[in-house]
């Protein structure tokens, strides 16, 4: 690691305030110092956060908020989140390890780089970590990269789980600028795809605090599954995951949710397929069909076309896990 | 370890093996190098810090880059915790903060005042081991022993956390502790042990 200056902000104004331009906030850890001491991230002084933001997980009739402070394990015991919000707990469980998962942050899972092996390999080309410099895994080893909206820059994939359900569940971002001014950005609009500029994770301004994550209420609890396939069967990132989510009346879908993880540069929602299910019949055929829409038109990269079948399966098997 | 108790073979070894290196440098570049360096790298931080370790409370100075488990092994002389992978990937460094399994290799030491620690030193009572200590013992939890510290603090943490269900379960909640001798059915065992 390179020399810093640690400093810990008691508040959300200080913390704001304190946070120079070469300076990054620090939570968790587990993603920034492992980023740090492979010489990726190099902040000349670290602002701790860990006592400024919130780590409560507050509901009400219209939904849940959760501190941005609120450690990963806290989501898979809180009791409010298993009753209304299954989803969040069953996509958390799948990833990272107990140790991990009990030091990782809400907002820092949010903010988590990519784990595309060429951005932590600091000698070969990437242009996440060194923009301009070309992607090696376009033409190099790219099984793990995406199928979908990747560019000619970048196909690396965001690595969360939990940000899949969170996609899924029309989450939104709270955030605060460096001016101290509040903002909301819905969840799909919150991680960026590379396009011409593959550095950038997501759309938080620069300097501006994730003070807590908003779900709104829904009716998704009962008919919720996460499915995530990967190449051991824990703690290991995802080759295709799928967050599925049914709101059914008498056997006929009311409203469906799809989301996806390791197929794309942020956590990527089916709405076609979401579109078809609505009023259809929960039959296998239906789920079927619904996959098929998903996975239709899908360009995979040369060593990554496996993912298309495997996510069409995953797909169907997601929306069964729903009903049964 | 009887021929003397202040003179370590860490110490002898490190002190050796630079003095070694040292001579190997013609002195020339060896200055040139200093003052490259001085230009190049930034001067590191020293930061005052009180930590509770083990119900005991250390007053020390530490680089804001040491890690908790740096601060253990080579600042508190705990070597018990070890470093495996030191990124996050073994679960070797596993300790307990604030009564939570965690990752000493992805804690900041600046950040644990304030927390309470504990390493696998702080598990015993005196010469009474804890109760997964001796099933680790009688089911042969472990092989070569390096991964052994990380994966009794993370067991202790599964059976308080209620992840001893069924054999599956206890797999799922320990995946994060890898062992290269693959002691794991001994270490399942030891773990069905202790939650009975």
């Amino acid at each position: 690691m390179r020399p810093f200056t640690f400093n810990k902000a008691e508040s959300v104004t200080k913390a704001l305030s304190g946070k120079r331009e070469a300076a990054q906030y620090i939570a968790g850890g587990t993603n920034l110092l492992d980023l740090m001491k492979k010489h990726i991230a190099q902040p000349e002084s670290l602002v701790d956060v860990t006592t400024a933001l919130s780590n409560k997980i507050e509901s009400d009739k219209n939904g849940i908020r959760i501190g941005a402070m609120v450690r990963n394990s806290a989501l898979t015991v809180d009791k409010n989140i298993l009753d209304d919000f299954p989803l969040i707990a069953k996509a958390i469980l799948t990833g990272a390890s107990p140790q991990i998962r009990n030091m990782a942050s809400t907002g820092g899972n949010i903010l988590q780089r990519t784990r595309c092996p060429y951005f932590y390999d600091v000698t070969a080309p990437c242009n996440k970590r060194n923009p301009g410099s070309g992607c090696s895994a376009i033409k190099g080893d790219n099984r793990m990269s995406a199928i979908i909206g990747y560019s000619d820059q970048c196909v690396a994939v965001h690595p969360s789980d939990m940000c899949v359900a969170l996609a899924a569940l029309d989450a939104s971002v709270e955030i605060i600028d460096k001016d101290q001014k509040k903002k909301s950005i819905l969840f799909k609009d919150f991680h960026r795809l590379p396009g011409d500029t593959p550095h950038l994770d997501n759309n938080l301004p620069d300097g501006a605090l994730i003070q807590s994550i908003e779900i709104p209420q829904n009716a998704f609890a009962k008919n919720c599954a996460y499915l995530k396939i990967r190449d051991r069967d824990s703690y290991a990132f995802a080759l295709v995951s799928v967050a599925a989510a049914l709101e059914l009346s008498g056997g006929k879908i009311r409203a469906a949710r799809l989301a996806s993880g390791g197929v794309a540069h942020k956590p990527w929602r089916w709405y076609e397929a979401e579109d078809f299910l609505k009023g259809k019949e929960a039959t296998l055929a239906n789920f079927e069909e619904a996959a098929e829409i998903a996975v239709k038109g899908i360009k995979p990269l040369s060593s990554n076309g496996y993912k298309v079948s495997m996510l069409r399966g995953a797909i169907v098997t997601a929306l069964e896990e729903c009903v049964n | 370890m009887s021929l003397n108790q202040s003179f370590s073979r860490r110490f002898f070894l490190k002190t050796t093996s630079f003095t070694a290196a040292l001579a190997f440098i013609p002195k020339g570049v060896r200055s040139i190098y200093e003052e490259v360096k001085r230009f190049i790298v930034p001067s590191k931080d020293v930061i005052p810090l009180m930590v509770s370790i083990n119900k005991k409370e250390y007053s020390i100075k530490a680089d804001t880059r040491t890690t908790l488990l740096d601060l253990l092994r080579e600042d508190l002389q705990l070597t018990g915790t070890k470093k495996g992978c030191d990124h996050g990937q073994c679960g070797a460094c596993t300790v307990h903060i604030d009564g939570e399994r965690a990752l000493s290799c992805l804690t900041l030491a600046a950040m644990i005042p304030g927390k309470e620690i504990t390493t696998i030193e702080g598990l015993s009572e005196g010469d009474k081991l804890h109760p997964m200590q001796e099933a680790f013992l009688e089911c042969d939890g472990f092989q070569c022993g390096y991964c052994t510290p990380g994966q009794i603090m993370s067991a202790v943490s599964c059976v308080k956390e209620g992840h001893t269900g069924s054999v599956a379960e206890i797999k799922e909640f320990m995946s994060g502790n890898l062992c290269r001798c693959g002691a794991y059915n001994g270490i399942v065992e030891s773990i069905q042990k202790v939650a009975k």
